[in-house]
């Protein structure tokens, strides 16, 4: 049996800040970085661009051998962990030997959902996870000619548009009565539609798929939309089955606290797999995107190494950015895509003959959150005039006008 | 040792708006329109400006929301270099940054960030008002990083104490080949010279009285020199073992040229005995033998001029400096240490310390760059032929009170003794400048 003072599972964004991280204050204590996929590590948000072929898959490793060499870790792929015995502190594996551990980091990210729809089990299918699938998609795509894509959120998107530009007749079916919605408000999912149907997309929104027959998807109008190639996108879940019998507790992710511990003292999860607090609302919830998992994974790392300059996560705020047919979507914070909180404001701009969209939501002088479409923002300074709850009440009215050039002043004289 | 980066500076009072660099930029980047720029100066709407531009970050968050390895902070620049064909547009990185420094422009279709233009930045080269520099300061800290440092780990100076950085940082530089002496004060009592028969350093040290430091390193020095050995000979002394009870040793040794470096590390007080006044307290100042009550109010004369005092015995090199100015004062080092092989070198070192004058610990180098900022502390250098230059003149000083109000020991004075001090400081200026002969000074240095 191997033993590691730092067993990190998980070859993706969380995983390698937390190696990171621990490197920066532990340059002895070993370190192993356990995968279960074969290839080198890379994002599944550079996926859609595999499928396109704008990434070649030879080129969007994230780190290479020579890193882990430089780094002493020990890099280890192809090994999927299947249990955990928390009190003897042991990881089992299959295809490697069980290892036992000083501290445990879970940073297995989250897996497709497949919904229970009638006769999916009888079609050959695919799922835009891993490196893998995004190869056998973009096979398949160039053998067909109808695509169906099940889930309008923005891994379907991505790959509506990739499928759209290599050629193929597209339906999109979304239960909910916009694409993106928890993202977008339905003016700005409105604009992203548009870019849509005018690339002869059909868009089913509002619909479920009742059935999958073979060769077309049934919806609950009587509809059908033909397809010689399927893509489930209708959600993820953490990856969380190997946790039985660990004692680990979970609820739709495996809960943690403000440095990403578990419930069990030693064992740590960060990224898509973890639960952990929220920014704007009350509890806990599962982020699900890179920023995020970028931020919880180096303070996992933080915590595991016992780096004094940790400081606790102060939650999770909603996020995301989005390009489609050469524009730009950006969403972050709260209040802009569902009902105005209550005490919020929301200030809308439109202008049609750009395409452009703005909302901003305030509430007791400080930013909630925003939206754009085609409108030039820096979400990152966006982030920061939540995280920090800036008081705008001095710029109020210029900070409405020109969010990019107030947001810009206050950050450089906050770094100041 | 970790590596320094060179990196584009603001100073925002400086800034008028006039949009130079941003023009200079999309020259030298490519583009069509100010939108185009790497840079972008913001009017803060109260008449100053502010700046977006890329920090290239240690820890860089566009680099760590990079899905597609398309941003690598580079090794040997520390810029944040940006791979065109390995960018995938999904703005993530405009995600991370937090300054404004990597934005997507939709004229030009993808995110573009500051590359300082491969080490000659254009828009520094374009600023007309010096609102904008390139410091290449950092450069300091690795050719120093890489030396060896002369002295133990785990000195046990005051928190936030500057005589501990400039003892490390000017050993490093004058090497192995040195013996030291420490006379009584904080340097030996962080454990330079040891404990129960331990050493604190690296290079042979010794702890002389405080009356004959200059004595004995002369005595040493002229052994070497008589065994045909040219070993550096430096005393690292505080302000009491320097501008009292050191002097005369220390004024015969300046008189006969013994081939002496001496550093004089003055933080005005006999600190580590319990913040006593010396002969370089400035007036007004708290200390515990000038305290402030109903009659007295701090130091009632003025503090010696020690670095004067040497210039009118025409040492071989005198010279001021101050840890804010890095740059500054190694040139000074380098320059004290070659002078030193056959004449008297003469540093003065101002040194804010935190325990005794009554400021945060990490307010050190800030209290140390108001010095010269607000000219209450010239540097300066003196040499016999070349006479006396302003090494880093300060054409508009900042108000005294600005130096002043940051310190603790100075927090009762009145408006009275803030206006004699300001007076005192204006005289010592005019004084200095009248030994100035040197006209074509070398340009400032950041
Ligand atoms: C197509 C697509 C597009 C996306 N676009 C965006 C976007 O635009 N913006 C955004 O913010 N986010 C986006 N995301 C989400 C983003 O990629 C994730 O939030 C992020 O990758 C989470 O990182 P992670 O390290 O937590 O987990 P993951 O990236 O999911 O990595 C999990 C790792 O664990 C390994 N693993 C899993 N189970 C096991 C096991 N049992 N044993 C060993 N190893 C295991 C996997 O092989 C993998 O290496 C996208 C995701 C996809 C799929």
């Amino acid at each position: 049996m191997g033993e590691t003072n730092y067993l990190v599972v998980g070859s993706s964004h969380a995983a390698l800040e937390a190696v990171h991280a621990i490197r920066m204050i532990d340059a002895k204590g070993s370190v192993a970085l356990v995968t279960r996929d074969a290839h080198l590590p890379y994002s599944p948000t550079v996926l859609p661009y595999v499928v396109s072929g704008r990434s070649k898959p030879e080129r969007v490793a994230l780190r290479d051998e020579a890193y882990f060499k430089t780094m002493n870790v020990d890099f280890v792929r192809g090994a999927t962990l299947v249990g955990i015995d928390a009190k003897n502190r042991t990881a089992r594996f299959e295809g490697q030997p069980a290892r036992k551990f000083d501290k445990l980091l879970l940073a297995t990210g989250a897996q497709p959902i497949i919904p229970p729809i009638k006769g999916l089990d009888k079609v050959p299918f695919h799922v835009l996870r891993s490196l893998d699938d995004a190869l056998g998609l973009r096979k398949a795509m160039g053998q067909a000619k109808r695509a169906v894509v099940l889930g309008a959120g923005l891994i379907g998107m991505h790959a509506a548009e990739n499928l759209v530009e290599a050629g193929l007749a597209i339906g999109i079916v979304e239960m909910q009565g916009q694409v993106l919605p928890g993202y977008f408000d339905a003016k700005a999912s409105g604009l992203i539609e548009k870019a849509f149907a005018a690339h002869k997309v059909t868009l089913k929104l509002g619909r479920k798929a009742q059935e999958i027959k073979s060769g077309a998807v049934v919806l609950d109008d009587g509809s059908e939309l033909p397809f010689d190639l399927l893509l489930v996108s209708t959600g993820v879940k953490p990856e969380l089955g190997y946790l039985e019998g660990s004692g680990v507790a979970t609820e739709r992710g495996i809960l943690v606290d403000a440095r990403m511990n578990t419930n069990v003292e030693g064992i740590f999860a960060a990224g898509d797999v973890a639960q952990a607090k929220l920014f704007q609302a009350e509890g806990t919830g599962v982020a699900g995107i890179l920023p995020a998992a970028v931020e919880q994974g180096r303070i996992a790392g933080m915590a595991m190494a016992g780096d004094r300059a940790l400081k606790p996560y102060p939650g999770h705020v909603s996020l995301n950015t989005y390009t489609f047919f050469g524009q730009q979507a950006i969403s972050v914070g709260a209040g802009v895509a569902g009902p105005v909180p209550a005490g919020a404001e929301t200030i809308e701009r439109a202008d049609a003959a750009k395409n452009a969209y703005l909302r901003l939501a305030l509430k007791d002088n400080r930013l909630l959150g925003a939206v754009g479409i085609n409108v030039s923002l820096d979400p990152g300074i966006l982030w920061q005039l939540i995280l920090r709850k800036v008081d705008l009440a001095p710029v109020m009215d210029r900070f409405q006008a020109d969010p990019l050039a107030v947001g810009r002043v206050l950050m450089s004289r906050l770094w100041r | 040792m970790g590596k320094a980066f060179d990196s584009i500076v603001f100073h925002g009072k400086n800034c008028d708006g006039c949009g130079d660099c941003v023009t200079a930029c999309v020259k030298a980047k490519g583009g069509s329109d100010a939108l185009s720029s790497r840079i972008k100066i913001l009017p803060d709407g109260a008449g100053g400006f502010e700046l977006a531009l890329c920090r290239q970050c240690g820890e860089a968050k566009c680099v760590m929301n990079c899905p597609s390895g398309a941003l690598t902070k580079n090794g040997d620049s520390g810029v944040i270099d940006w791979a065109d064909d390995k960018c995938v547009n999904c703005l993530l990185c405009t995600v991370g940054c937090a300054y404004g420094g990597i934005t997507y422009e939709a004229q030009i279709g993808h995110v573009i960030k500051c590359d300082q233009c491969g080490g000659q930045p254009a828009c520094v080269a374009a600023c007309p008002h010096d609102a904008l520099a390139f410091s290449t300061i950092a450069g300091i800290y690795n050719s120093y990083g890489d030396k060896e440092d002369m002295f133990a780990p785990g000195l046990s100076a005051c928190q936030g104490c500057n005589s501990e950085l400039l003892i490390r940082h000017t050993m490093r530089r004058i090497g192995p080949n040195a013996v030291v002496a420490a006379p009584p004060g904080c340097i030996p009592g962080m454990g330079t010279v040891g404990y129960n028969g331990k050493t604190g350093a690296k290079v042979p040290i010794f702890h002389p009285l405080l009356t004959n430091t200059s004595s004995m390193l002369a005595g040493i020095r002229r052994y070497y020199e008589r065994q045909g050995r040219d070993v550096t000979v430096v005393a690292l002394a505080g302000d009491g073992g320097t501008v009292d009870v050191g002097f005369q040793a220390l004024s015969g040794a300046a008189e006969r040229g013994e081939h002496i470096l001496y550093i004089c590390v003055d933080n005005e007080g006999y600190m580590n005995t319990g913040m006593q006044s010396s002969g370089s307290t400035n007036y007004g100042s708290w200390t515990s033998t000038t305290p402030v009550g109903p009659s007295l109010k701090g130091k009632r004369s003025d503090g010696k001029n020690l670095p004067m005092v040497m210039m009118m015995h025409n040492c071989a090199y005198v010279a001021t400096a101050s840890l804010s100015h890095m740059e500054d004062y190694y040139a000074k080092l380098d320059q004290a240490l070659e002078t030193s092989k056959n004449g008297f070198a003469y540093v003065h070192v101002y040194a804010p310390c935190p325990s005794g004058w009554r400021f945060h610990s990490s307010k050190t180098i800030d209290i140390c760059r108001l010095g010269v900022e607000t000219n209450f502390i010239p540097l300066w250098e003196f040499t016999p032929k070349g006479g006396l230059r302003f090494t880093l003149p300060t054409e508009n000083p900042r108000p005294i009170t600005d130096y002043l109000k940051a310190i603790g020991k100075y927090r009762h004075l009145e408006p009275a003794q803030i206006e004699h001090i300001q007076h005192l400081a204006d005289e010592r200026l005019s004084l200095l400048s009248k030994f100035v002969r040197d006209t074509g000074a070398r340009p400032a240095a950041e």
